[in-house]
This record gives C-alpha cells, structure tokens and sequence, in this order.
C-alpha cells in the first residue's frame, strides 16, 4: 500500500468533493476508507494499492473531472 | 476541449454579461426585438457550456451535482423559449462562482500564510564536502546542512558550528530572537537572523514541530462536527431529491416554468459552505494570534465552556521560587557578611530554594566552604570563615539547638501564612537570617482571568499539590472562585469527572506531563508544558509558547466562531425556506430571482464567515 497526497488548485464548490470522491472511488485498488477530500485544504489524501493502480491513474481521474493538480507526495506505507 | 472551455470561464462571464446588457439595451432603448433575443440566445449557449461540462463530468461519478440542476432548468427555460431567463440564470451562476473563489480564498488566507513559511530548499553537504541546494524533501536524519543569514532553517536539528540569532516567530510565537550556538536546537520554519550556522538534522518533513503545527492545523480546518457531518449525509440526498420534487410538480401542473424554477431554487449552497467558511476564519484568525484549535468539535465545546479548573504551579504560577519576605535579627552591621555566607553554602546545593537565595542575594565575597554536612529533609550544615553556619528549615534548627524566641516564631507563622517555603539560616548556634521564598504569580494573570470571567466562564478553580493555605493564598489574590489544596494527579481527575457527571463543560490548564490525565479528560485540555511537542500533542487548544494571554482570546474567539456558524446556518436555511414558499404563494419569484438571492446568500455566508479573520478580543 501506498499513500498519495494530492495538492489541487482551490477548491470552491462543496460538490466538487463529492465528485472527487466518487471519482477516484471508482477506480480499482483504492483503499476507499482512508479517501479523504478535504475542502478547505484543498487536499485529496488516499491509500492505494500500487499493484492494481497507479498513482498517474488516480491524477488522470481527478484531472478528468477538470481539477487542477498542484503537487503530489507519494509515500510507502 | 472541456479543458479550454473551462479554463475560459472567466471570460465567458464576462461577455455573456455583455451580451446581457446588449440584449437588454437593444430592447428597451432601441425597441429591436431580434437583436435582443438573438442577444441573449448566445449569452444562454455561451454560459451553459462550462455548466454543462460540469454536470456531465458529476453524472460520470454519479453525483447529482447544482451543475446538473442549473443545466436541466437552463435547458427548460429555452425549450420554453425564455432566453432572457437562461441568460440571466447561467451568467449568475458563474459570477457568483467567481467571486465565491475569491472571497474563500481570503477566509483561507491565514492558513496559507502559516504554510508558506514552510521551508522549501536546503543547503546539503554532499560526499565531496561541498553545499548544494537541494529540494527540503530530499534531506534525511543525519544530513548535515549549511544556513545562512536571512534562510529559513530547514528542519529541526541541532548547532554542530557557528553562531547566529535566530527568529523563533513560527513556533513560540515570540519574536525576539534567540541566541543559538553550538549544541543548541534549532526548528524548521524559524529564520536565522545574523550568523551562519552549520547543523544536523534530527527531524525533517512532516515530524519537524513546524511540520506537526501545520498538519494540525490543516486537519482543523478541515475536520467536521457533528453537525457538520449531518449536513454532508443530507445534501448528498437532498440535490436528488430537489430533482424529484421538480419532476412530480412539472408532473402534475403541467407548469414548466415552475418545475425549473424550483430546481434553481433548491439548489444548495449557503448551507454546505456556511459552516466550513466561518470553520476555516476562526481556525486561521487563531492561528496568526498563537491560538491552535483542534477543529470545529473543539471549537463548540470551548465556546459553551462553563468551569475553567487550572493547575497552580508553572501554570497561574511562574514555577520558579523567588525570595519574597525577609527578616534579619542580631547585629544589622553584620548583615552583609551573614549573607555571604549564606550565598556560599546555598551555592553548593542545586535545590530549588537555595537557586532562589544565590539568586536573591547576588553578587557577595565567596567564602570557602568546608565539612558540608547535607541533612536529609532538613538543609545543609557547614564551615565557613570559622563560623559553624546551618541553613535549612525548622526541623534543623531545633536540631542545631537554635533558640527561637517569640517574635521569630510569630515571623516564622506568619511567613507560613503567606504561603512561603522557609529558609532559615544560624551563624554559630544563633539565628540570623529568616527568609521567605514563594513562587511567583505569572504577570499579567490575573487580568487574563477576569477577562475569562466577563467571557462568561462562570467557574474558575484551582488544584494544587501544594498545602491548602497557599492555594487559597492565590485563589484570593486572582480572585478564582474555589481552590483546592493536596490534590494528587488521580484526585484532580475525579474532581473534573464530578463535574462533568453534573452536566458542566470543562477546561484543563496544566502542565502536559503530570496532569496529562485532567488533560485528556476534560472535554478542553491545554497544555502549558514548554516542550512544544508535548504541548501540541496533548491539548485542544495549543497556546504557542505556552502564552496563557492567549486564553481569553481563544475562549472569545470559539465563542465568535460558533456564533458566526450558527448565524450562517440561519441565514441559508431561512433563504431556502423564504424562496420555496415565495414560489408557491407570491407572483414575483422566478428563475433569475430565485439565483439571485441563492447565489446572494452564498456570498452572504462567505462575507459573514470573513468578519472572524479580523476578530480581537475587545476587553
């Protein structure tokens, strides 16, 4: 397992979190308990498990919704 | 293509506000209806593009999104050909989400300015001796780096070489700068001043005290009451559910222009962002004063707080004892000579009490000191000069054989009184000097409590170790309502549980390692430990550098706070309420009214919440 945090352009509209949260829960080997989208901070931070999905597939995701990535950290668990 | 649109939304906010104006303009000024229309038509297609985009992007991840509501009630206002509406209604929508990014960035504006003084780069050593600058991330435990004048430190570590002052303000919150020299710590996010230093990193990243402070303070902005969540688990059901409505109404009435009316008018907004708005103000207001708030939970505990319990020593006291009354008896001539003596034995022991004389006494002739008998429970017992000098308390003195007349043994009561600790010194079997050492109340204390107390803080007690009759001694002179002496860590646990069994809301303030059980029962726990970690770790409210004039702003900032929030939760849910009833009792509600008011009361709560980054504490 790994743990992204992911750094967005600010965040406005509060169902934006929602779409990124389903968003990226749909995706395959996401650990969907540690997703947290947070509004204020504007940061996405995630576990995943770098077998079944990468960490460029969860950027492709988010970006897909028209969110902007500012920084991604990846660290092993 | 999405992306470009999207990027463009400014833009097109802007020129569908022109072709509004045109439309409008050609209509009434030049009477020309199919430029209006025309007009107005573009201005629809232009701004409902992006909204669009939005709403198919939602109902990809199956979210029913405003985007998805604002779209179909776009799309019905044209099938119904009411362009004038569809224009007013997309370019309202986009204008009010502009300025809703520019006004939440402001109530974010603290935090960010405390995360942008987060270091960036650092000076490594490299194999080959040399420097280079490196990304922060890339420096590891052990590396040895390089700072300069005017830098930033980039970790937490410790002085190997060179000396220089450094500026603690992130951390302690005191912007005096500190002299640091070898052996010395240093903290990341702090600023070196002058001098160059050379340091080893012991911490780095996200395990630095800076890097804890920021992390805590981005999860309070972030972290959700009770409430907060209620309101999560509503409006996900409720967008669907304004969907529905409008469905069984177009349904029944036939009526579209009602149908999508109500979809606009349901949208929700001001409620969903109400409470985090004025949640992210409070936190970072706090954050620029020296007040950390753990979260929108602690913030509603600390605003209805009703006791304030507090430990006595190093909390409403210095915890260092100074010399506060003094009687001399025999010859004053040979004052001086006693205390130098005096200066001298206490100079060989490090007990707190004899730290207080050296210290009181200052500066005096050193005599040699020989045959030190320390006595166990009772002082020191040594040679100076050819004097046989005892210095110690009562016990030693009658063991020494010291006569105590009257009116030392009526000084020694009242000393007692006074809450002192008693130091009495004998020359040759004669006592000469009694001294009386106390801890000293904190300066500025006492007002801090009377603030408390006209922020409505009904209970303001103190527990202590310490013998009842200093405790009260204190409680009297910070006019505290009880106080309570000989409380171990366990008794002042249940006394806080008694009161919290009676319904009462609770703030511990005590030192983080031996009350760290009070700590974290009370539903407030403030740690004034020095060590900083402790400090953040074990407390809701983190005063930096354990600043206790800092309480009352954080008491009257929650209580600010939690007002601010519920003054948001009014006013969204009166405007949903006043609309939905305004649309099926009254003639002038329509679409671009109804997103008007809506979008009005977004702002509302954004302009509301942003009155908190400029709260102070009035009294």
């Amino acid at each position: 397992m790994q743990k992204a945090t992911i750094q967005l352009e600010t965040l406005t509209c509060p169902s934006c979190m929602q779409k990124i949260e389903n968003g990226v829960k749909l995706l395959d080997g996401i650990d969907k308990e540690s997703l947290n989208v947070s509004f204020n901070s504007s940061k996405v931070k995630v576990n995943f498990d770098e077998e079944k999905v990468t960490i460029e597939d969860i950027e492709k995701a988010i970006d897909k919704l028209g969110y902007e990535i500012k920084k991604t950290q990846v660290k092993a668990l | 293509m999405q992306k470009f649109i999207l990027g463009k939304k400014n833009q097109i906010t802007l020129l569908s506000a022109i072709l509004i104006a045109s439309g409008f303009i050609s209509e009434l000024v030049f009477h020309n209806e199919e430029i209006a229309i025309w007009s107005l038509v573009i201005a629809s297609i232009l701004g409902v593009a992006p909204i669009i985009i939005q709403a198919y992007q939602a109902l990809k991840v199956k979210v029913v999104s405003i985007d998805v509501l604002v779209t179909i009630a776009v799309l019905g206002a044209f099938f119904i050909k009411n362009f004038e509406e569809s224009a007013i209604v997309t370019f309202l929508f986009l204008f009010g989400a502009f300025l809703e990014q520019r006004t939440l960035n402001q109530t974010r504006s603290a935090i960010k300015e405390l995360t942008e003084m987060a270091p960036e780069s650092a000076l490594k050593q490299m194999e080959n001796g040399e420097f280079e600058e490196v990304e922060v991330d890339e420096v590891d435990v052990g590396d040895i780096l390089l700072v300069k004048t005017g830098a930033k430190v980039p970790v937490d570590g410790t002085v190997l070489t060179g000396e220089g002052h450094i500026n603690e303000a992130s951390i302690t919150g005191e912007s005096l700068p500190v002299n640091k020299k070898k052996d010395s710590k240093v903290f990341a996010g702090t600023i070196l001043e002058n001098g160059t230093v050379q340091i080893i990193a012991d911490r780095v990243g996200e395990d630095t005290t800076f890097g804890k402070i920021i992390e805590l303070v981005e999860e309070a902005q972030d972290s959700k009451s009770e409430a907060e969540r209620f309101i999560d688990r509503f409006s996900k059901y409720y967008t669907p559910a304004v969907l529905v409505l409008s469905a069984i109404v177009w349904l029944i009435s036939r009526d579209i222009e009602l149908a999508i009316t109500i979809l606009v008018l349901g949208c929700p907004g001001a409620l969903v962002i109400g409470v985090p708005v004025s949640n992210v103000a409070g936190i970072g207001n706090g954050a620029k004063h020296g007040v950390l708030l753990k979260g929108s939970e602690v913030i509603s505990d600390f605003s209805r707080l009703d006791t304030m319990v507090f430990d006595k020593t190093g909390t409403l006291t210095i915890g260092n004892p100074k010399v506060a009354d003094k009687e001399i008896y025999g010859d004053t001539d040979k004052v001086d000579e006693v205390l130098a003596y005096l200066a001298s034995v206490e100079k060989e022991s490090d007990h707190p009490l004899a730290n207080a004389v050296v210290e009181y006494i200052g500066d005096t002739k050193p005599y040699r000191v020989d045959k030190t008998d320390v006595v166990k429970g009772g002082g020191i017992v040594a040679e100076v000069d050819g004097h046989r000098v005892a210095v110690g308390n009562v016990a030693l003195m009658e063991e020494e054989n010291v006569q105590l007349n009257q009116k030392m043994r009526a000084d020694i009561d009242k000393f007692e009184v006074n809450g002192n600790s008693l130091v009495l010194t004998a020359v040759d079997g004669e006592l000469k000097v009694l001294m009386g050492i106390r801890d000293q109340i904190r300066p500025g204390v006492k007002e801090d409590l009377q603030r408390l107390k006209r922020l409505g803080v009904k209970n303001l007690v103190v527990l202590s170790g310490d013998n009842q009759g200093t405790v009260d001694l204190v409680a009297r002179e910070l006019g505290l309502t009880e106080a309570h002496g000989h409380m171990l860590p366990e008794d002042k646990q249940a006394y806080i549980k008694d009161l919290q069994d009676k319904g009462q809301i609770v703030a511990f303030v005590g030192d983080g390692v031996n009350d760290s059980p009070s700590l974290a029962l009370a539903q407030i726990g403030i740690a004034m430990g020095s060590g900083t970690d402790v400090a953040i770790e074990t407390s809701d409210v983190v005063l930096m550098n354990s600043n206790f004039s800092r309480l009352p702003h954080a008491l009257g900032l929650t209580k600010a706070t939690a007002r601010n929030m519920r003054q948001n939760i009014i006013i969204a849910v009166g405007v949903v309420l006043v609309l939905l009833a305004s649309v099926f009792f009254s003639e002038w509600m329509n679409m671009s009214i109804g997103m008007l008011v809506h979008e009005g009361s977004i702002l509302a709560v954004i302009l509301n919440g942003m009155r908190l980054i400029g709260y102070k504490l009035r009294y």
